[in-house]
């Protein structure tokens, strides 16, 4: 099967309203004013199967807005709705069902290095209680789609940064999610890898997987035409 | 190099990822994140002292139970016949003793079953008549005691060692009672000592644990893990430390048995097994795996309660 190709949603996949987050303040801050807004006043909606860029400058918050749409963190405020469930009406056990048909490329990759990329890549479907044979044949499959059959055994820390890139990519991918949320995954790569991973992204989409691509790049975004949520110090810019 | 280097370095490379292929299953790195020694060893030490404290509460019973037997008065006074009024009337002056809950003569039949491997079976003997008293609390001098007892009732001859017995008895259920605590305290330290090393591998493994968690795992299937590690190294410390404790267990078990009257052994066949209470120490390892077990689910779930 397609990568993809069982991640159909119909409707509405993402659902901010009026979402706002601010950060805990370190433990043992005296200062009570600190921790700002960090996003404030979100309202926006993705269909199923749409494409979006997120862009804004460092710092903006995009990353913190993935984490919100990947149930990594609640909101401070506001609801946010993914996957037609209400996660603050939601208990907390429903939610790593909900996390497993989510789909991340962390900015920092984030893969167990004690794991090979063949077992990073395995992991979402080992966590989902695939068989071990099941899953051989996914797992190689998506190791030759990203290019990198031959690395299968090597650890993170033997890999380049784009390998890594790559691998984590495999890895989000690899579930069929319904929602894909990449963030910067082109931030380590040439033009050429960049070409590539934006094909692997689009090609998700094509198949119908919502996707949302966080990037600071303004090239890539001209590159690569399409609606994009614009975030400027925490709140959208329409 | 020479052509044995190349052999070794092309045959350590073509093992490699079998090697890896294992720790696929263990992504949380718990091998290395709860090493096999820190648990291995608490478990041990408590299955140690657990056992001995169980074979000493064991043995001491035993000899509680058998003594207990053999003495049922703690002082016995012997007149030297069964007239009926003699013996009333040395009732009446012994009820007049401090601290003397029970006075009474003894059972005839029990008399003649006490006396029987001694004498067979002659009823037509003449049999002295046999007081029982019971003190409570026992009397701190038996020796006055005896020797007020023979003032009161004259011509009376006055055994005391039930007093050492009934002592005796006191001593083991103490003994007793001491090594049950002893076990509840070693339990409570080794579960303190558990959830310190499980909360030690918990912040070595903070960042893995957040991935897997990101990428939905649930709080049970990382429980999970951890118990389930937890377990098999309490498992093989609990056996270990029962293999330990035997010697200790069946050297108690033989000097019980010597307490009671049996003769000391030389041969292995011949170590007091059955003494042995095997189904308490069989379940022990059970017992600290479980223990084990559910410390780390509770560790590990209410640790996982930070994350969303
Ligand atoms: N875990 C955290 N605790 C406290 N503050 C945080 C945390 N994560 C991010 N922030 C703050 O939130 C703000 C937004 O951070 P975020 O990572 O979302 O930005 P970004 O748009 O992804 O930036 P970049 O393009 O550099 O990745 C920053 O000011 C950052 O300091
Ligand atoms: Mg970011």
């Amino acid at each position: 099967m397609a990568p993809g190709a069982a991640g159909l949603y119909v409707g509405r996949m993402v659902r901010f309203t009026s979402v706002g987050l601010r950060y805990a303040p370190p433990a043992g801050s005296s200062d009570p004013g600190v921790g700002q807004d960090v996003l404030s006043n979100l309202d926006f909606h993705l269909p199923a199967g749409s494409f979006h860029w997120l862009t804004g400058p460092s710092g903006a918050g995009k990353s913190s807005l993935l984490r919100l749409m990947q149930l990594a963190q609640r909101p401070t405020r506001g609801e946010v709705e993914v996957l037609g469930v209400v996660t603050s009406r939601a208990r907390r056990s429903e939610l790593p069902a909900l996390r497993r048909r989510i789909g991340v490329v962390f900015q920092d990759f984030r893969l167990l290095p004690h794991l090979s990329a063949f077992d990073n890549i395995a992991l979402p479907l080992r966590i989902a209680g695939r068989a071990e044979l099941a899953l051989r044949a996914d797992v190689t499959e998506m190791l030759r789609w990203v290019g990198l059959e031959p690395k299968a055994e090597s650890l993170p820390p033997e890999l380049s940064g784009g390998e890594q890139q790559r691998i984590a990519i495999a890895r989000a991918v690899v579930m069929r999610p319904a929602l894909l949320l990449a963030d910067e995954p082109t931030g380590n790569l040439d033009a050429v890898q960049s070409r590539r991973v934006l094909s692997l992204l689009q090609e998700m989409h094509r198949m119908g997987t919502t996707v949302v691509v966080a990037t600071h790049s303004d090239s890539l975004v001209s590159a690569y035409p399409g609606p994009a949520l614009r975030l400027a110090d925490g709140r959208l810019e329409r | 190099m020479s052509e044995t280097g190349k052999f070794t370095v092309s045959r350590w490379a073509s093992r490699r990822p079998v090697l890896r292929r294992g720790r696929g299953r263990d992504p949380l790195g718990l091998r290395q994140a709860l090493p096999g020694v820190l648990l291995p060893a608490v478990a041990l030490a408590m299955t140690l002292l657990a056992t001995l404290a169980l074979g000493g509460a064991f043995g001491a019973r035993a000899l509680a139970l058998r003594w207990q037997e053999g003495a049922a008065a703690a002082v016995t006074v012997q007149l030297p016949d069964m007239d009926q009024a003699r013996v009333a009337r040395a009732l009446a002056a012994l009820r007049e003793l401090p601290d003397l809950v029970d006075a009474r003569p003894m059972d005839q039949a029990r008399m003649a079953a006490l006396l029987r491997p001694w004498l067979g079976e002659i009823p037509a003997l003449p049999l002295p008549a046999i007081l029982e008293l019971r003190f409570d609390p026992l009397p701190d001098n038996p020796e006055a005691l005896a020797l007020r007892i023979i003032s009161v009732v004259p011509g009376a001859a006055v055994e005391t060692q039930g007093v050492w017995v009934a002592r005796m008895v006191a001593l083991a259920t103490k003994v007793q009672q001491t090594a049950l605590v002893a076990v509840l305290l070693v339990l409570l330290l080794a579960v303190a000592v558990v959830t310190v090393g499980i909360r030690a591998g918990l912040s070595a493994r903070q960042d893995v644990i957040a991935i897997l968690h990101d990428l939905g795992a649930t709080d049970g299937e990382i429980a999970h893990r951890f118990a389930g590690r937890v377990a098999l190294l309490c498992v093989l410390g609990a056996l270990a430390g029962l293999a330990l404790a035997l010697p200790t267990l069946l050297a108690f078990s033989g000097l019980a048995g010597s307490l009671m009257g049996r003769m000391p052994v030389s041969r292995l066949a011949e170590l007091p097994w059955r003494g042995l209470p095997w189904p308490f120490l069989l379940a022990l390892p059970v017992a600290v795996a479980a223990l084990g077990w559910a410390t780390a689910q509770l560790t590990v779930r209410g640790w996982l309660k930070r994350l969303p």
